[in-house]
């Protein structure tokens, strides 16, 4: 397996070779389905709200939800409102903070490659250290693999990990957010102990933290069965 | 005004209305009204600085650690990229002392003239002191390359000397900064005699030191058997004083910083612009979607 993807013995040309055709034209195509996809789901259920309420079972005489608003122009100029803000925030960084104090353009990348010298700390770039953090809290090699693509994994079984019917959180318990900011902190921690260099007090507090990362997803699905919710409303308030 | 201010009782009042009715025939619904709706809205942004403030500060904290881990406390030097001044004597300290050995490859002389005020003649007749292959002066507009090649470099430092041209942005300032200020005899290096207290090792000679002079280790107290360094201080004086010496790294360091990025003050300027723009945007982009969305609620 590992020798087929690698196309020889080593990591060379032939390897990077094939990392950049996968990143190239895997992925963009990957994407381009996720999109399509997204866009159909969005035209077969519709928007969301903040109450996490059904819309469609409460429609008017022309079979126009009662509660809906057109996507356009509602969500178009509000959309528009975001994507300025977004663009603040991109071009601040473009113009004044380019490298983002070496987390954007990692201080490496400045450096030519030299196969002989190998930089005595490697940390991933900053949206991937939490899962590093717990590939490294993970004693076994192939265990912190396993580990490190579960956490990204869970993700996609959360719609059978959560068996509360309620969507939003406004009519949730108090166990839940708790539960919810307690994950958010680990997760951020995971992501600090990701840059550090491992030290055996680090990997302590990044297992405990991972420990929280899945004890979530077990515990969510333990109260989510029989949790007190607060009555949900049948229309969207406010 | 009136009519506005009208309009807006009159929308509280209808949201009380609704809540009551809402209340009323379920008994157990919330409803926002508006006025609960506006402290909301203040609550989630008083949130959300919180958060950007919390981030960006452990982002420092993050980032000034990091700094930190070298061991040595890095001196950040007061520089400006925009001084064409401070660019030109950091070009003439460069090209002096550093390109002997040194390259800068990524920058074209002519670039320099062009970002520094400098005419190209200047530039040629005091800035460049190397000949190109056919053994002519080096031209304004070529690469800022030296005679000296990377096997030469090798057998006679150990080490082909790096290119200089990215190491502000690899290393960033305030590593060369305090780099250079921290030579000092040992005895115990016995290729140079000198050592530095940022890169313990280094095969670079300490090139400016007539002009710094030389500086000796203080040793502190005694821990796990060695006494560590905790200061320098000068034994011997260069033709510098300490404040000169100074503000000529300093220029040196200027000169660096420009180097690994020659398009930063364009790119600041350019930028300004482009902010303004876009808060211009903001403000038309927040006022349309307001005028839209008046009627949901």
């Amino acid at each position: 397996m590992t020798l087929w993807l690698k196309g020889d013995y080593i990591v060379s040309d032939a390897t990077l070779n094939r990392f950049f055709a996968l990143h190239v034209i895997a992925v963009p195509l990957v994407l381009i389905g996720l999109v399509a996809g997204h866009i159909l789901a969005l035209h077969e259920v519709g928007s969301n709200n903040p109450d996490g309420i059904e819309i469609k079972k409460n429609k008017n005489a022309e079979g126009i939800p009662k509660d809906g608003i057109p996507f356009h122009p509602y969500y178009t100029v509000k959309d528009f409102l975001g994507a300025v803000v977004f663009l603040i925030v991109f071009f601040a960084i473009v113009f004044f903070a380019p490298e983002m104090g070496g987390y954007f353009l990692e201080h490496a990348n400045f450096v030519p490659a030299d196969p002989l010298k190998t930089p005595e700390h490697i940390a991933p770039v900053w949206y991937f250290t939490p899962f590093y953090a717990i590939l490294r809290a993970v004693p076994d090699k192939l265990g912190g693999v396993i580990a490190m693509g579960g956490a990204i994994f869970v993700l996609f079984l959360l719609p059978w990990i959560d068996r509360n019917p309620v969507r939003s959180i406004r009519y949730r318990s108090s166990t839940y957010k708790i539960l919810l900011f307690t994950f958010a902190i680990a997760f951020v921690i995971l992501g600090y102990m990701g840059m550090q260099t491992p030290t055996p007090v680090g990997t302590l507090i990044s297992r405990i933290c991972a420990g929280i990362y899945f004890g979530y997803f077990i515990a969510l699905f333990f109260i989510s069965r029989n949790e007190k919710n607060k009555p949900v409303p049948e229309r969207v308030t406010s | 005004m009136i009519d506005q201010y009208g309009s807006q009782q009159q929308a509280r009042r209808q949201a009380r209305e609704q809540a009551a009715r809402l209340q009323t025939k379920r008994g157990r619904v919330k409803v926002l009204s508006r006025t609960d709706l506006q402290t909301g809205k203040y609550q989630r942004l008083l949130v959300l600085t919180t958060a950007a403030v919390l981030a960006a500060g452990s982002l420092l904290y993050v980032s000034q650690s990091r700094a930190a881990s070298t061991g040595v406390h890095l001196e950040s030097p007061r520089i400006d990229q925009g001084n064409e001044k401070s660019l030109q004597r950091g070009a003439q300290a460069f090209v002096n002392y550093c390109m002997g050995c040194h390259t800068a490859d990524y920058q074209r002389y002519s670039r320099f003239a062009q970002d520094a005020g400098l005419s190209e003649e200047d530039v040629s007749n005091n800035l460049i002191f190397t000949t190109d292959e056919a053994g002519e002066r080096t031209k304004v507009g070529s690469l800022m390359v030296n005679n000296m090649t990377s096997e030469y470099g090798k057998q006679a430092f150990g080490v082909a000397p790096p290119n200089l041209a990215l190491t502000a942005r690899s290393r960033g300032v305030d590593w060369i900064y305090t780099y250079l200020k921290s030579y000092y005899v040992d005895p115990e290096i016995a290729t140079t005699g000198v050592n530095n207290l940022v890169y313990p090792g280094t095969a670079m000679p300490h090139v400016l030191w007539d002009l710094q002079g030389v500086q000796s280790p203080i040793y502190g107290e005694e821990v796990h058997g060695a006494r560590p360094i905790t200061g320098l201080e000068l034994t011997q004086e260069g033709s510098m004083t300490p404040d000169e010496y100074d503000d000529l790294i300093a220029d040196i360091t200027n000169f660096m910083a420009y180097m690994s990025d020659p398009i930063k003050e364009t790119r600041h300027r350019v930028g300004m612009y482009v902010m303004l723009f876009l808060f211009l945007l903001l403000g038309v982009a927040y006022i349309l979607k307001k005028e839209y969305w008046k009627d949901v609620v």
